[in-house]
């Protein structure tokens, strides 16, 4: 029979295998997946690998993309290291996107030397006020953050729609729910040709800035220690009230950012359907990546690939919605990857234990 | 309000509370066991999307309910074999099934927008009770799934806190050494556990999809999975309590939609984000309550069993 055994330590290999290892597992069972509803497997990726890596169109889409999911996961990979678990980058990104669009519209004639800064600092806010609106009541009774961070998601959602079906809806819109467009001082500048954005310098420098803290200073120690053993921490003397104030701050800042990068260079205004689910994704970016800014960085480029090859494929009638299984199914076979990493399956007679 | 508009909302209410109750009364049975699924919006999703298909594929409501019970049941063996078996994190493996499960509905779903369901069932009065005032219209004519929810809130409660094998769900939700110590297989119980969840979710969304709405809407649970798990928090993890929850969110939900009916100056917006603003109200004021009355989540909630 099959016996599990803990292994005496981490395997080394496992580590940097189990990510690739979980990434191709989802995609042969997608295949198959795909196979059994009737598409060719092998057309349908590579339609996806063409549409999001094959010319300069398709990966500069695929950075635009990756943008968000890395700010997201960015941000709540910090949480995630003190076993604090963020599930709201989606709603706070809508709420520095609601923001940041306040600041544009409330100033349509300011320069942008005053207005994408005054943005930023709003985006980044909002996102924050909006996650100690689930950190408060964590730190204060111990609610769960799941549920607040989940349930804040909806709720942000619904005030944005509210915001452009109501007070800010474009008066030449045409009934649309769109609000009316920023002045052209309140979009960020974009590279050459493409929609690439300064979004790509802010995820750049925030993964920098995270892997110093992170590594370096006092406060990254103690998210670590906070992770391990709470009980550990809070007899070396650190408030665990206060990180997970922090810890969630940060995060809802960064998810912040995204939304205010996202109405300021690709929309251009606040309207439906700013975010595909750039914040649930970053959920599975920030595991898969184990949690390193870094890691987190390539994941994020390979997901938005994803975005940009599902969207590639639809014509072919393949619905999008294939992206999100198989997303899903990759953070499914990174855990049972890391498990592989962490016990033996051995083979064996009947265990030799007095019963 | 005149009586007619209270017994309309409170009818309303046990409407939308019905999928509420049916997803946290398997939670219920899942977290006494030791072992927390988040993933519960997914199973519902799933749950819909497959009751629906069997439904328009046979032409009867019995098969939809029937299948979107055995898809809950499938994803949530995908989550016992990691989280029992594998013993990895359950957070992130419920996280993972809310995700899959949610992608999982809208592929198979991507069809059956807009498609109607073939026969609608209908309310099924109860000979005499129906005819009583208010409780008549509010809770006996309904239809079969709401009429079974009352049976199985009962028999939930008894078989755990009565019988021999919810003597041994508890244990193993306590203490799952002493348990195994005392020769209860907790690996058995926990699969158990779980795959009733599952499958109850899967019958939770099935209601949404057959009954309440009745069609199929990409992401039509809105979060009811999410509030499911708020609930079982709220029901301090008893049945009996689940129901009386799962109909006050069903309230609030139906209240939200009453006021639009009604005409009233608030935005639509406002009124929709009500059962998710009362629902953290709800869970931090209970998670406080709890805490200062010493009562909480089974012992072993989240933690893997290993043998030593």
């Amino acid at each position: 029979m099959f016996v599990i055994e803990r292994r005496a330590e981490r395997s080394a290999l496992f580590r940097f295998v189990s990510p690739a290892l979980a990434v191709l597992t989802a995609l042969v069972c997608g295949a198959l997946f795909l196979k059994v509803s009737g598409f060719d497997p092998l057309a349908v990726y590579g339609g996806m690998w063409r549409g999001a890596f094959g010319d300069a169109y398709g990966l500069s889409e695929t950075i635009v993309k990756a943008i968000p999911i890395a700010l997201c996961a960015l941000g709540i990979a910090v949480a995630f290291r003190m076993n604090l678990w963020n599930i709201g980058a989606e709603g706070q990104l809508y709420a520095g996107a609601a923001a940041a669009a306040w600041v544009a519209l409330s100033f349509p004639g300011a320069p942008a030397a005053f207005v994408l800064p005054a943005m930023t600092a709003a985006g980044m806010s909002a996102g924050a006020l909006w996650a100690l609106l689930a950190a408060v009541p964590r730190a204060w009774v111990g609610a769960n953050e799941i549920l607040t961070t989940l349930m804040l998601n909806y709720t942000a959602v619904f005030l944005s729609e509210y915001l452009i079906h109501g007070p800010w809806k474009d008066p030449a819109g045409f009934n649309f729910p769109l609000s009316p467009a920023f002045s052209e001082a309140a979009r960020l500048p974009a590279f050459g040709d493409t929609r690439i954005h300064a979004g790509l310098i802010f995820a750049l420098a925030a993964a920098a800035a995270l892997t110093v803290a992170l590594r370096k200073t006092k406060w990254g120690y103690e998210l670590r220690l906070v992770g391990a053993s709470p009980a550990v921490a809070t007899y070396a003397g650190v408030g665990i009230a206060r990180h997970v104030l922090v810890a969630m701050a940060v995060g809802g800042a960064l998810a912040g950012l995204a939304g205010m990068t996202e109405v300021s260079a690709i929309t251009g205004r606040l309207q439906y359907g700013l975010s595909p689910g750039y914040g649930y994704s970053a959920i599975i970016v920030a595991w898969l990546a184990k949690l390193s800014p870094a890691g987190i960085l390539a994941m994020a480029f390979l997901f938005g690939g994803l975005l940009v090859g599902g969207y590639a494929v639809q014509f072919i009638g393949v619905p999008a919605a294939a992206v999100n299984m198989l997303q899903g199914a990759m953070l499914f076979f990174w855990l049972a990857a890391e498990f592989l990493g962490r016990y033996r399956v051995a083979l064996r007679g009947r265990p030799r234990e007095v019963r | 309000m005149e009586m007619d508009a209270v017994t309309a909302l409170l009818a309303a209410a046990v409407g939308a509370g019905t999928p509420l109750l049916y997803a946290a009364l398997g939670e219920i049975l899942c977290e006494r066991s030791g072992v927390l699924n988040l993933g519960v919006e997914g199973m519902m999703l799933v749950g819909a999307v497959c009751g629906f298909l069997a439904a328009v594929e046979t032409k009867s409501p019995g098969a939809g309910v029937a299948a979107a019970m055995l898809a809950g049941g499938a994803l949530a063996a995908v989550h016992a074999f990691m989280t029992v078996t594998l013993r990895v994190n359950q957070i992130i493996s419920g996280l993972a099934l809310a995700l899959f499960g949610t992608g999982v509905s809208s592929y198979l779903g991507k069809h059956l927008i807009g498609v109607p369901l073939p026969v609608t069932p209908g309310p099924l009065p109860i000979p005499g009770l129906a005819d009583l005032p208010v409780v008549g219209a509010v809770l006996f004519s309904r239809d079969p799934l709401v009429y079974a929810s009352y049976l199985l809130v009962p028999t939930a409660w008894f078989w755990i806190h009565r019988t021999r094998p919810g003597l041994h769900l508890r244990a193993v939700g306590e203490d799952p050494a002493t348990a195994d110590a005392a020769g209860v297989n907790v690996y058995r119980v926990r699969y158990a556990g779980i795959l009733a969840g599952g499958m109850l979710a899967g019958l939770g969304g099935a209601y949404l999809s057959l009954f309440y709405a009745p069609c199929w809407v990409e992401n039509m649970t809105a979060g009811r999975g999410w509030i499911a798990l708020a609930l079982v928090i709220f029901a301090v993890w008893s049945p009996l309590r689940a129901l009386a929850g799962a109909w006050l969110f069903g309230g609030i939900e139906a209240l939200g939609f009453r006021i639009q009916v009604l005409g009233a100056v608030v935005s639509p917006f406002f009124l929709k984000m009500l059962p998710y603003l009362f629902t953290i109200a709800v869970l931090v004021f209970f998670t406080a309550w709890n805490r200062r009355r010493r009562i909480g989540a089974p012992e072993a909630l989240g933690l893997p069993y290993e043998r030593e």
